[in-house]
């Protein structure tokens, strides 16, 4: 299979310019006649699906959540990227273009990029035209702060909870077109397979969460904003819900998965405490600006953080990155942050966690200075741990937080499967091997308000379609396969619950593919998670029937597309013999220990191609070409 | 610690329900509450019994999805936390815990704990929001906010629909979630052109759904984990009668030009 980016071709400035101009258009009184299948509600969804509403598409909307709201986008903290340059420090959608590329460790599609920092601008407006409630200056101007990776001000705020503001503009724009008859949303639903006829997407399969009802929809385009997958960590700071079934199901027709391997371990992230644990909660990445982040200079060193003076504390961003100290990229510090808990060097009663310290900011600015900057993460802390980081320092540790890939797109993010397009985490265009703070948002934004919109009329315009009945083949075998997966969980009725499975393929993964991986841990790896696989589907327990609300069996779904997605991420990282970004490979460093990137062989995009169960997965490479940012050692000394 | 939980069982919509007792050994004091109802619900599969249906997805506090009463009190009554925030060293070894799904005409019981809040999406379907088409806005700093009225905005704006304000109204109302949107769209510039048309649309359509009226207890601004004030609802009030007093029917002269 060759894979066609449609990158078009001219100067990148012009690009998206030019390419707009020649995507075809469909008459206004003409967009109601079609019908847009839109997967997911959180800020790529929900924004895609109102702004099609409003241009008059018929859209039909489903999310898991009991509404759309619920969507995980919610939970992001510190804030979203645009190229204002509102403070007059240098920025530009060059930069924004330069510093995102070269943050992705130069494993991202240039013109994408480029394409996403000239639309972060309008983003910004669109936001505040809604009434999402920026944080403002004196002179009722909006405000920005300072993110990681970048040396400018160019991160728009709503206290901490940006992504809850930014959800409920999209959220409302959404509920409007409801109101108005455009879009019909269907909440509690989930999709269980992709409709394809005659190799275009044509509908999907969905299953009733309240009743277990399976149903057809039909539609002239598919569109999925599913998320990512990093809940195939089982811990990670992903919503519980969070899951992979969506596009897994998609690349089982026919899409390809694009770089699987690339996955985002953040920082500073509350460590765990048990086994009972459910999820792990984000610190956000701003306490890095006051916190300073340290562990005992000698290994096995428990004495109370206090009490251990300053010269046998090792403050090791500080010591090995002088220039960025602890402001460094995540993967630098999260890779950090085992190296000297694999010394033996980790603190608290499990050992994986270090200090995130903020005593010295406490001295120089006050408690009430540092309450008015982290007050609520500093609360939410102390719910969670019961300790005062005002006090004790606070502990922190890495975890699972992103994924950077997903499944294939081109320049008009459509997946390999006419008609199928996928925005968001879902997709895997924009980061390449390490997204940057405060990007997420931007990125789930550009792809629902400003770029689906325009591609997919092309689309429309550019194609015949005929109306299928629900008794052709393609259709039947869907609706077969999505209630043959759903009885093969209910008849196994073995004696292991779904969360114990769940649990062990986490940490099996966590192990041997998580911050740092090789070639024999990732080969152990997808041989046990194979095995563990074939386990469960002979000794998962499901019970109750399908005809019901049923949350073991919605996770019993999701868990088994997440055993096939892990073998999958194990193949892709053993693959790439390099290190670049979140994927490190040990056997490929410089003699300091960072990435070593290896250009000349690996600088494409793995995407696999699903071909039966039982067989591997084919893989096709799109070479990456960068003619304006040129690859370099990315150094934060 | 150990506890005793007396827990809503309710298998469906049409079912009676009742409280069912539980005995959970083993409770860790780091543990939230969800947690300790996970490792209830992994025990009762094991014995081959139907887990307990609850609500839930970020757990961080922020999504929305999860509540319940605990003893009568929504979220369980600790300032400012949902229950997923909630932890376990909030309680002590023996204690006895009675769980209850969120009790409300217009929340009618999906499962156990589960409820369906879908009346909340049709109220802000009908006018909580700015009619702004994409890509119509002006550049954003082209609509000065004072830096009060921002903040008192985002005041507003942190509601995250979760449900216990109605829950904890004797009367089932949902002044403060309702007022909460119309208080922070009114505090905006951009807000002002629909100020009118949403306070009564909004609250029409409240009523329409079966939410009582509110009578100023104020149990709801103790039991919001995102800790809204009440001076949401004396806004909202004032907005409605004074919309309600100046309303005009909809014309629909002009014809073509």
């Amino acid at each position: 299979m060759e894979l066609i980016s449609n990158v078009p071709a001219g100067p990148i400035e012009k690009s998206w310019e030019t390419h707009k101009f020649g995507l075809k258009l469909v008459n206004p009184a003409n967009k109601r006649k079609f019908t847009i299948i839109m997967v997911g509600t959180g800020l790529a969804g929900g924004s895609a699906a109102a702004s099609l509403g409003e241009l008059g598409y018929r859209v039909d909307c489903f999310c898991f959540q009991d509404s759309p709201r619920r969507a995980h986008s919610i939970a992001a903290q510190g804030g979203i990227n645009a190229a204002k340059n509102y403070h007059n420090d240098g920025d530009s959608v060059y930069r924004l273009f330069y510093d995102t590329v070269k943050g992705g460790d130069f494993r991202s599609r240039e013109a994408n990029v480029y394409r996403l920092a000239q639309v972060s601008v309008n983003i910004i407006d669109q936001c505040v035209a809604q009434g999402v409630p920026f944080a403002r200056e004196y002179g009722g101007l909006l405000d920005n702060r300072s993110f990681g990776g970048a040396q400018v001000s160019r991160t728009f705020y709503a206290r901490g909870q940006t992504g809850q503001q930014l959800l409920l503009g999209a959220y409302q724009a959404l509920e409007r077109q409801v109101g108005l008859g455009s879009v019909k949303m269907y909440p509690r639903t989930e999709m269980l397979d992709l409709i394809v006829i005659d190799g275009h997407a044509r509908g999907i399969v969905t299953r009733s969460l309240n009743d277990g009802k399976v149903s057809v929809h039909f539609g002239d385009a598919v569109v999925l904003a599913t998320g990512g997958y990093g809940n195939v960590f089982y811990l990670s700071t992903n919503a519980k819900g969070s899951n992979a079934t969506a596009i897994w199901r998609a690349y089982k027709r026919g899409a390809l998965f694009a770089n699987p391997c690339f996955t985002q371990i953040h920082p500073t992230c509350i460590p765990v405490s048990g086994d009972y644990q459910s999820k792990l909660t984000l610190m956000s990445e701003s306490l890095r600006n006051d916190g300073r982040i340290w562990v005992p200079k000698s290994a096995g060193d428990k004495r109370n953080p206090a009490s251990i003076p300053e010269d046998q504390r090792d403050y090791y961003l500080e010591r090995r990155y002088p220039s960025f100290g602890n402001l460094v990229p995540r993967d630098i510090a999260s890779r950090a942050a085992k190296a000297v808990c694999d010394e033996g060097r980790g603190v608290g009663e499990t050992g994986l966690g270090v200090f995130l310290d903020f005593s010295d900011a406490l001295k120089r600015l006050g408690a009430q200075k540092i309450a008015e900057r982290y007050g609520n993460l500093f609360e939410m802390y102390e719910r969670i741990t019961g300790e005062d980081p005002y006090k004790v320092p606070m502990r922190i540790f890495p975890a699972t937080h992103y994924t950077m890939g997903g499944l294939w797109v081109d320049y008009n993010l459509m997946s390999t499967i006419p008609g199928l397009f996928v925005l968001g985490e879902a997709n895997f265009s924009d980061h390449g091997a390490n997204r940057l703070g405060a990007s997420a948002l931007m990125q789930g934004l550009a792809d629902g308000y400003f770029i689906v919109p325009y591609t997919i009329g092309s689309y429309l315009a550019n194609t015949k379609h005929e109306k299928y009945s629900e008794d052709a083949p393609a259709v039947q075998e869907a609706v077969a396969n999505a209630n043959a997966i759903t009885r093969k969980l209910l008849n196994a009725s073995g004696k292991r619950t779904v969360d114990s499975y769940h649990r062990e393929l986490g940490k099996i993964l966590w192990e041997y593919s998580g911050m740092s991986r090789n070639a024999a841990g990732l080969k152990k790896a997808a041989g046990m998670v194979a095995e563990l696989r074939e386990d469960y589907w002979r000794n998962v327990r499901v019970l109750g029937s399908n005809e019901e609300f049923n949350q073991s069996l919605e996770k019993a779904s999701r868990v088994a597309d997440f055993f096939e997605l892990g073998e999958l991420m194990c193949t892709d990282a053993l693959q790439r013999n390099e290190s670049c970004g979140g994927h490190f490979r040990e056997e490929y460093q410089t003699p300091d220990g960072e990435a070593l990137r290896d250009d000349a062989n690996y600088a494409y995009v793995a995407a696999w191609q699903f071909r039966g169960a039982g067989r591997p997965a084919s893989l096709t490479k799109e070479p990456l070409v960068f003619n304006y940012v040129k690859p370099s050692q990315r150094s934060y000394k | 610690m150990k506890l005793t939980l007396h827990v809503w069982r309710q298998k469906n919509a049409q079912d009676q329900g009742r409280m069912v007792r539980y005995e959970v050994p083993g409770v860790n004091e780091h543990m939230s509450f969800l947690e300790m109802l996970d490792v209830l619900n992994e025990g009762l599969i094991e014995k081959g019994e139907d887990p307990i249906a609850f609500d839930h997805d970020c757990r961080e506090g922020i999504c929305g999805m999860c509540g319940f009463m605990i003893n009568g009190k929504a979220h369980g009554g600790f300032k400012g936390t949902t229950v997923c925030q909630l932890h376990m060293r909030h309680f002590k070894d023996g204690d006895e815990l009675y769980l209850e799904p969120w009790r409300a005409a217009a929340f009618p019981v999906v499962k156990d704990l589960v409820v369906n809040r879908s009346s909340f999406d049709r109220i802000i379907a009908v006018g909580g929001f700015i009619s702004v088409p994409t890509g119509s806005a002006p550049d954003g700093n082209a609509i000065p906010v004072q830096k009060q009225d921002a903040d008192l905005a985002m005041d507003a704006a942190a509601c995250i629909g979760c449900g216990a304000c109605i829950a904890a109204c004797p009367n089932a109302a949902a002044a403060l979630f309702v007022s909460a949107k119309i208080s922070h769209l009114a505090h905006l510039p951009q807000g002002q052109a629909e100020r009118d048309r949403r306070a009564l649309a909004m609250v029409r359509q409240m009523n329409r759904e079966g939410f009582a009226n509110c009578t100023n207890i104020g149990e709801c601004e103790a039991a919001c984990p995102k800790q809204i004030s009440l001076e949401v609802i004396a806004q909202a009030n004032a907005d409605y009668i004074k919309a309600a007093f100046t309303e005009r029917p909809e014309t629909v002269s002009g014809g073509v030009g």
